[in-house]
């Protein structure tokens, strides 16, 4: 694999730019649909059929794809991307013949070589010579171009010296170069890879860059199936994002991204810890939850949007003076990021605080919190002992923007005066 | 990568997976290759090599040829060359045994390879058989030797050994064929044909000559297994004894050696038919 251009960045847009409407389509895929049915009981052995022949046939019905309709145009680099369980790996599979699709249509232009998984195949027992050659012939090519090609499999991997040791020898690092290899070396006209960025250290990872790198500019059509967005942003001309087996989006992969991690934090993760740990005494909190903008409960704020929190307190005690909601913010560690507060005076309001007094309040905090998970804990204090105390009352996270040091992102303005030289 | 401009492709509807998917060249490349890779890995992976699958069958014709021609004496007064006989048999049926009951995990052991790639599903059980053959030709070789020492003389009937040895082959196949989709949906088979190539063994004329039979009844009955007229045309080939019954004899007529015909080809169809049918599901099932 002649790496003519080593100096090329592969952390700039500066391959090929996408092909147009006009290139011609080297993935057409209508309409997909695929269910697997899980028997509520595995029916396993002869003897269960014949014991109970009608019983244990309730399956239960699970649409991993439903009605998927995507193109994908020769030379551009397609990301696919979605949440554990949106039906990537499905639909990665029916494009690479493992599994057989239910209905819809699946096209595709010149031959495909999948990469579900580095190494698959791979014998332990037999040299990486040998096992270069029968992973090539795996991916299609005929005997003769393989043996034509192995050696320079074998250079590439950098295991010239290892070639007829038998893989069960390997370091796992030395496996992964060696399955690398053989990857780009099947020189497909359409390379399904999936997860693959993420294995080998930081050398091989920017020889793998490099590789990718290298065949966007050689007009290959590559489809990536990943859960790292910086990859997908990075390589990707258009991305798909996946959910519940449906399209959710197709296009701009930064788009996709965001989409994504919203995605992501929305349907699931760690739920909020709601209320838990509540001390009181002559009030309670009813109410702490993020929110949106346009008033539901939210659990994701994007980079540099608002924070929203809705507070609702009850005062169970008559009270003259004042009342005290703090609020504090600590990150997943438990370190506190900052705190504010609001005083509610009785003047203002009416005389005094009356038994059964509800009021809710709502706070607007600039964010410039780093991307990740938050806590709000909550605290409502006044004269006479009243307190109500909520650990852990709402979570919240921060998505999207670039990754940072440190936990917060504030603004910084710079001026630079100039001194004069010191000589 | 080293095209930067190549033909543009047409598209092309794709099928999923099946059993012979990707063109008879890649199924036969793939086949030839997965089988000697096979054959290199066990005989050169282990100290002995090739010899443990020659001490078996032959640790097998030593203790059979004591029994049956110093205990039971039934081999020795029937057969004139019993130890040829029995050698034979046990080599070819040691083929029929290793073929079929490595096939029968074959698709479910090699789970990350039918999970994870494209791949002709009917490769990996068919490339067990022809592991097995490789197996079979060299023990051939030593089965020669014997032949000749034990001064059985040549004869043109030989010639028409490979015919058997055909048949044989392709019956193990599509044993196997059916084995191998059968273990993915039931585990039990692997037991089932544990036990069942057992009897097989018994129920062929290996240990004893078909014409070791008081009735002629019995010997129709015998015939019924298809690997029983096999090995008996082999006996006939390859010893030429005067008095061996053909299978055809033993099986008293064409109208007796139906029901072998139709338990063989039925194997081979059934297991070719179900194999095809399981082939597309099979990385699901797994």
């Amino acid at each position: 694999m002649p790496v003519d251009d080593t100096t090329a960045s592969p952390n700039s847009k500066d391959g090929p730019a996408a092909p147009g409407p006009g290139a011609p389509l080297a993935i057409q895929v209508e309409d997909l649909h695929k269910s697997f049915r899980i028997p509520t009981q595995r029916v396993d052995s002869l003897k269960e059929r014949a014991v109970h022949p009608f019983a244990s046939r309730e399956y239960r019905e699970l649409h991993a794809l439903d009605g998927v309709s995507f193109e994908i145009r020769q030379g551009e680099f397609f990301g696919i991307v979605g949440r554990n369980g949106s039906g990537k790996s499905t639909l990665l599979k029916l494009l690479a013949s493992i599994y057989r699709a239910d209905s819809g249509r699946i096209q595709i232009a010149g031959r495909l070589a999948p990469f579900i998984e580095l190494g698959v195949g791979f014998n332990q027992e037999l040299t990486a010579r040998e096992n270069v050659v029968l992973n090539g012939v795996m991916m299609g090519l005929t005997p003769k171009e393989v043996r034509e090609r192995q050696d320079a499999v074998i250079d590439f991997a950098e295991l010239h010296d290892f070639a007829n040791l038998k893989l069960k020898n390997y370091s796992s690092g030395m496996l992964v170069r060696l399955a690398f290899s053989v990857m780009l070396e099947a020189d497909a006209d359409v390379l399904l890879i999936d997860e693959v960025l993420a294995v080998g250290d930081a050398s091989f990872q920017q020889k793998c860059a490099d590789a990718f790198h290298q065949m966007k500019i050689a007009g290959k059509t590559i489809v990536l199936v990943t859960h790292d967005m910086n990859a997908v942003e990075e390589y990707c001309h258009r991305a798909l994002l996946l959910a519940d087996g449906k399209v959710q989006f197709i296009g701009d992969p930064a788009e996709a991204g965001r989409d994504y991690l919203k995605l992501n934090f929305e349907a699931g993760g760690v739920s909020p810890t709601g209320l838990g740990g509540v001390e009181s005494d002559g009030a309670r909190l009813l109410e702490c939850m993020v929110v949106d903008e346009s008033g539901p409960e939210a659990t994701g704020v994007e980079s540099g949007e608002d924070i929203r929190i809705r507070t609702e307190v009850e005062l169970q005690r008559e009270t003259a003076s004042a009342v005290h909601v703090g609020f504090v913010v600590t990150n997943a560690d438990g370190l506190g990021i900052f705190e504010f507060g609001e005083l509610m005076d009785p003047e203002e309001q009416a005389e005094s605080f009356p038994a059964g007094r509800r009021f809710t309040l709502a706070a607007k905090v600039e964010n410039r919190l780093a991307p990740g998970r938050y806590f709000i804990h909550v605290g409502v204090t006044s004269a006479g002992g009243i307190s109500a105390y909520a650990e852990n009352a709402a979570t919240f996270v921060v998505f999207g923007g670039s990754k940072t040091n440190g936990i917060i992102s504030p603004r910084v303005k710079f001026e630079v005066e100039s001194n004069g030289s010191s000589s | 990568m080293s095209s930067a401009s190549r033909p543009v492709a047409e598209l092309r509807e794709v099928q999923g997976p099946s059993a012979l998917g990707g063109g008879s060249r890649r199924f036969f490349d793939l086949l030839w290759l997965i089988s000697v890779t096979e054959f290199k890995r066990v005989y050169f992976g282990t100290v002995l090599g090739y010899l443990w699958s020659l001490i078996r069958p032959l640790i097998l014709f030593g203790v059979l040829l004591f029994v049956f021609t110093q205990v039971f004496k039934v081999g020795s007064n029937l057969v004139e060359h019993y130890a040829v006989m029995l050698l034979l048999g046990i080599v070819l049926y040691t083929f029929f045994q290793e073929a079929t009951s490595n096939s029968v995990t074959s698709v479910v052991a090699q789970e990350g390879v039918v999970r994870k790639t494209q791949f002709p599903r009917l490769v990996i059980p068919l490339a067990t058989v022809v592991t097995a053959g490789f197996n079979l030709m060299l023990n051939l070789v030593i089965v020669v030797v014997f032949v000749l020492a034990f001064g059985v003389s040549p004869a043109w009937t030989w010639l028409l050994f490979p015919i058997a040895l055909l048949f044989l082959f392709v019956g193990a196949a599509g044993m196997s064929m059916a084995l191998s989709a059968l273990y993915v949906r039931f585990r039990d088979t692997a037991i089932i044909w544990v036990v069942v190539s057992q009897v097989l063994l018994y129920l062929t004329p290996i240990l004893y000559p078909v014409d070791a039979f008081d009735s002629s009844t019995k010997e129709r009955l015998l015939m019924v297994n298809p690997l029983a007229v096999i090995f008996e045309q082999v006996r006939v080939w390859i010893l030429h004894e005067p008095g061996a019954p053909t299978a055809l004899d033993a099986a008293g007529g064409w109208l007796g050696l139906l029901p072998a015909a139709a338990i063989y080809f039925g194997v081979c169809i059934y297991g070719a038919w179900f194999f095809n049918r399981e082939a597309p599901r099979i990385a699901e099932a797994l």
